[in-house]
């Protein structure tokens, strides 16, 4: 009986994970590794992500400076090339287009990217930055399949080219070739959804490298309070 | 030393209430494991008050700026994503701690004769605890924040009459607004934290005034030796200090490992939508309540009419307030308990615990089956206690606890 509750007790404490957040086509997800600590795929990400993203979303909630104190970017450098939008490095990350002429393009203004990995999932970025395949019957001429009828266009075509979709088996062929080789292309878009990633919580890296020793210190704590537990309690019988 | 001590005790009754709470409170000496969870859920409400108070200096209930300013505090304020991360998990914490908690009373009969109203104050502290920890999760303004109360407060539109006008008074406006997310911050960070301290103080009061019950169920206060000490009492400071203390350490570890290594808990402590800005004209393909509201929240789709479904769910909460007057044994620790009871205990755990998953997945044919046999079994517990306690083959209890 006892072992029955405290087995039901611990299931119920394990109620395992959520389930993950299914693209709504139902299309299994390509899984990306987050590697926070690759500091050179951010500053790449960064790179990618000013250049192509940032014209149209914006992320409001990200700093500028902190960006380049996380990534060991100098601050001149950031301003020389990764700033195009303002010109005060203490900045959040905003868009030069407007939201009512974002509207009047796309038909939706382009949401925020801050905090879209964890909104959406790097798993899910991953898949569907390269995953655009052309369609006709769509006004950007492309179509996504984690994310039916997307108004946003194939901005990264140049580096991956463009990819047809056989209607029937799903699969999905090159039909122009881009700057990049595919294998070239997956790693670009990795870097950019590390980067998305790392915009998402900044303080993560803090968090982990302060986690280690919080935890080293509990464990040290613990057992000094059993041993004193265990000293007051010689006289208990 | 002891001179200012006299000075202020001829003043305020400060050793005496050391005493009489801390150094004098005999508390049985074969307190287990489950023991730990009342001082643990009294560290969370600390902590959580603590940590509550900093982001009230940063947040900003406005539903243009909630959102961003959560974020703000996760990015610029100092140390601001280790308060908001406690505060987070520590709501979770707060809820698995209180339903272990509740667990030990149901097992060990804490409930029970003359504890009544100590069982009463803790069921009234969970009560508005849950209320609390809705409240609070409004605050964010996240899609799920906003969808989340959004349906909540509509179950009191399923009350006849009155219903509709009522949800409306609740939020302030026709849907969940800015009007409904300030006055979810005024319940949030003062009116429900004032009576969850106030409840705390008579629950510890009405502790003290009866003893703790324990693992064996014995009265302790039955066995007394020449001064009028328990014979199987011990001081509760320093004896229960310093194992409360090893329990606290030890909670710190898991409750760090989480924080530090997986705050969103798998998506059950921080959801994924939540991290998309409330949208009013956007309802979210799946909205779950927090994984603590999930047992109830089956019971009320496992009902097939919406008022009804809402009784239910009040209901569901309601029986465990009865829960001294529906137990006929004599017996309190499920050690000496017959197997009538044990069983039922059992099957209502499996039931709690299957209604809570249930109420995280979607209303499928299979799924609303099986919420409605553990509706049922949630609520025979209750209902058939009288009759199953009273004929059940307890066993009997020892004169002094033992060291099982």
């Amino acid at each position: 009986m006892k072992a029955l509750i405290i087995a039901a007790v611990m299931a119920m404490l394990s109620l395992g994970s959520a389930p993950l957040m299914a693209a709504s086509s139902g299309v299994a997800l390509d899984h990306f590794e987050v590697d926070l600590r690759d500091q050179a795929s951010l500053q790449r990400g960064a790179q990618i992500f000013t250049n192509y993203c940032l014209s149209c979303h914006s992320a409001s909630l990200m700093r500028y400076n902190r960006m380049a104190k996380d990534l060991g970017i100098s601050e001149e450098l950031v301003i020389e090339n990764l700033m195009f939008t303002t010109d005060k490095i203490g900045n959040t990350m905003d868009v030069a287009m407007r939201p009512e002429d974002a509207k009047k393009w796309f038909g939706v203004t382009p949401p925020d990217l801050s905090v879209i990995a964890r909104a959406r999932g790097t798993d899910w970025l991953y898949s569907y930055l390269r995953h655009f395949y052309l369609d006709d019957t769509r006004p950007m001429g492309t179509n996504n399949p984690f994310l039916v009828n997307a108004s946003m266009p194939h901005v990264l075509w140049e580096q991956q080219g463009f990819l047809e979709k056989d209607l029937e088996t799903g699969e999905m062929t090159v039909v122009r070739e881009g700057e990049l080789t595919p294998h070239q292309y997956d790693e670009y878009v990795g870097d950019l959804v590390n980067f998305l990633a790392y915009i998402s919580e900044p303080s993560k890296l803090q968090r982990l490298a302060l986690g280690k020793w919080v935890l080293l210190y509990l464990a040290l704590f613990f057992v000094i309070a059993l041993a004193l537990k265990k000293a007051y309690w010689k006289d208990v019988h | 030393m002891s001179k200012i001590m006299d000075w202020v005790d001829a003043r305020f009754p400060a050793t005496k209430m050391w005493k009489e709470h801390i150094s004098e409170y005999y508390a049985p000496k074969n307190f287990n494991f489950w023991y730990y969870f009342g001082s643990l859920a009294l560290l969370i409400l600390v902590m959580q008050i603590i940590t509550g108070i900093f982001l009230t200096m940063n947040y900003k209930p406005d539903a243009e700026l909630a959102f961003a300013s959560v974020e703000y505090i996760m990015r610029d304020v100092e140390w601001g994503w280790l308060i908001r991360y406690l505060h987070s998990t520590g709501a979770s914490a707060f809820f698995v701690v209180i339903y272990l908690h509740m667990f030990r009373g149901l097992m060990y009969g804490s409930y029970k004769q003359p504890r009544e109203l100590l069982w009463i104050f803790g069921m009234l502290l969970y009560v508005v605890l849950m209320a609390e920890a809705f409240m609070g999760y409004l605050l964010p303004w996240g899609q799920m924040s906003y969808w989340g109360a959004q349906v909540i407060i509509s179950l009191f539109g399923a009350i006849p009459v009155v219903g509709e006008q009522l949800a409306l008074w609740i939020r302030g406006d026709f849907v969940v607004a800015d009007a409904t997310l300030n006055r979810f911050f005024a319940f949030h960070v003062i009116a429900l934290p004032v009576v969850l301290l106030g409840l705390v103080v008579m629950h510890i009061l009405a502790l003290h005034e009866v003893g703790s019950n324990n693992p064996d169920g014995v009265e302790i206060k039955k066995n007394k030796d020449a001064n009028g000490k328990p014979v199987d009492g011990i001081p509760f400071h320093p004896y229960y200090t310093v194992k409360d203390l090893v329990g606290v350490v030890g909670f710190l570890f898991i409750f760090a490992l989480v924080l530090f290594y997986a705050p969103e808990g798998g998506g059950w402590f921080l959801e994924k939508d939540n991290f998309v800005p409330a949208d009013p004209l956007k309802t979210p393909e799946h909205i779950v309540p927090l994984w603590y509201f999930t047992p109830f929240y089956a019971i009320l789709r496992a009902v097939p009419d919406k008022l009804f479904g809402v009784v239910a769910m009040g209901l569901a909460i309601v029986v465990l307030f009865l829960l001294p007057w529906l137990d006929r044994s004599k017996v309190r620790s499920v050690r000496y308990r017959g197997p009538y009871f044990r069983t039922a205990l059992l099957l209502f755990v499996i039931s709690f615990v299957a209604l809570g998953y249930l109420g995280t997945q979607p209303a499928t044919s299979l799924y609303t089956l099986l919420a409605r046999v553990f509706t049922i079994i949630y609520f025979a517990f209750f209902i058939l206690m009288p009759i199953y306690t009273k004929f059940d083959k307890d066993k009997a209890v020892p004169e002094r606890v033992t060291n099982q």
